[in-house]
């Protein structure tokens, strides 16, 4: 057989296009369900480590903690209850609809905030839990897309950036505080966190998912308004930004 | 096994690297080695995809067209590596959340389109196979020596456990987090290939 004809090459071509298209098709459909169902345990087992709670059963522990989903309005007051509406939005969803978790721990109100932002490769995400009294940080929980492993993607690792993050209080005079600043660069103890060494663009990443998503629910925190949060961000994007370049100069 | 596939399995292991003497796949060697796990994960993944892709191409290697064998090697990988992550998408969710990184750095390993076009459009399946396991494993053996050395010297740990004693830290010793910037694989590899060649004079070039 001549395989060098125009002809040949063409239905050859064809044929395994088809048959290739096929296959990805199939296999994509025939393993969605469980693909899904994969994505939302999940999901659920990250916002069940924001509240430091690794039980082996992910979703019964998620019925068991988490005692009502809420999504809220702009000034704080809530748009609904129903179940599965907090978990059913998605990371582009937070800013618009504003999803809440409210957990029991062991007696006391927690209240779960999902969080999405920018690293250096990709997005990162996460969720950050705070005490009934809405400012005092209960434990976080961070995950992301492509950071590089030993670097940025060491937000994920407990002890070490994680852990420092329980205890610290979220809003002073009514802004959010809560920050990330630069590896042994503290200056406020209560508000901020040190930073990853080597990875100064995922922690400034994971510093500014912080402060917009939480002043996205300033009224809910009893801080600043999100109208007039609005200049406040932009001054925070920028302030990171100076060192950053002052850095990379060196 | 006969000598030849047993060369074929065995020469990528040593003397036939496909890292330090073919000196292929450095992109990827320098993006997964600042830890163990990773390193691992990435070589594994990398061994099973060019195995069965050496495998499918030898399968088809006398059906297919001259002109286009570059394209259906690369639709032939492209779609095994698109299949085994959606496959580990459902029934191992947490390997591909390691692996989410890596699967388009397994697509465009040089290692297998080198290898496809090399050895599996000339010779049988068997062969293949092997050829593929072979080359899969002789890179990740290198992953690993390099992911060794960075992890150890850059952060003190092996596998995520402290592996240096605190009290080192209290007397002084500290990090050196440069080996965990890409440009430290490359400087590790390059000491290995200087190694290798030392050991053996008939890499050496006259």
């Amino acid at each position: 057989m001549n395989t060098n004809k125009n002809t040949y090459t063409f239905i050859y071509a064809s044929i395994v296009v088809i048959i290739v298209a096929f296959l990805l098709a199939f296999v994509s459909s025939a393993l969605h369900q469980r693909q899904e169902d994969n994505i939302a345990l999940d999901k659920k087992k990250h916002i069940l480590a924001s509240l430091n709670i690794f039980e082996k059963d992910a979703a019964a522990a998620f019925e068991k903690y988490i005692t009502s989903e809420q999504l809220l309005n702009e000034n704080g007051t809530v748009a609904s209850e129903e179940k599965g509406c907090a978990f059913g939005c998605g990371t582009s969803d937070i800013t618009e609809k504003r999803p809440l978790y409210i957990a029991n721990v062991n007696g006391d109100t927690k209240y779960v905030f999902p969080l999405t932002g920018q690293g250096l490769w990709g997005p990162i995400s996460g969720y950050i839990a705070l005490n009934s009294d809405k400012n005092t940080v209960y434990g976080v929980d961070f995950s992301h897309a492509s950071e590089t492993p030993g670097l940025g993607a060491e937000i994920t690792n407990r002890e070490k950036f994680q852990a420092p993050f329980q205890g610290k209080k979220v809003s002073k005079d009514g802004k959010i505080a809560l920050s990330v600043v630069k590896n042994g660069k503290v200056e406020n103890p209560d508000y901020e966190v040190n930073g990853l060494s080597g990875a100064t663009f995922t922690s400034v990443g994971v510093s500014k998912m912080l402060q917009e998503i939480l002043s996205i629910y300033g009224s809910f925190l009893g801080s600043t308004p999100v109208q007039q949060s609005a200049p406040e961000e932009a001054a925070t994007e920028a302030s990171p930004a100076e060192p950053e370049e002052a850095e990379s100069n060196n | 096994m006969n000598k030849k596939n047993k060369e074929a399995f065995i020469a990528p292991l040593g003397k036939n690297n496909p890292v330090t003497v073919q000196v292929l796949g450095i992109c990827s060697a320098l993006a997964v080695t600042a830890q163990l796990k990773p390193a691992i994960v990435m070589g594994l993944s990398v061994t099973i995809i060019v195995a069965l892709s050496n495998l499918v191409i030898s399968l088809l290697r006398n059906t297919i067209p001259n002109r286009i064998r570059i394209i259906i090697q690369l639709v032939v990988c492209a779609a095994l590596v698109t299949m085994v992550s959606e496959i580990l998408k459902a029934f191992a969710y947490d390997v591909s959340v390691q692996l989410s990184v890596y699967v388009g750095l397994i697509i465009t390993n040089c290692i297998l389109m080198g290898r496809l076009e090399a050895f599996a459009m000339s010779n049988g399946p068997w062969e293949s196979l092997l050829d593929g396991l072979g080359n899969g494993l002789g890179y990740a053996k290198i992953l690993v020596i390099v992911a060794f050395f960075r992890e150890l010297l850059g952060a003190g740990s092996l596998f995520g456990f402290q592996v240096i004693p605190q009290w080192c830290y209290e007397h002084g010793y500290i990090n050196n987090g440069l080996m965990l910037m890409p440009p430290m694989a490359l400087i590790i590899v390059g000491c290995i290939i200087w190694w290798q060649r030392y050991h053996n004079k008939e890499l050496q070039e006259q």
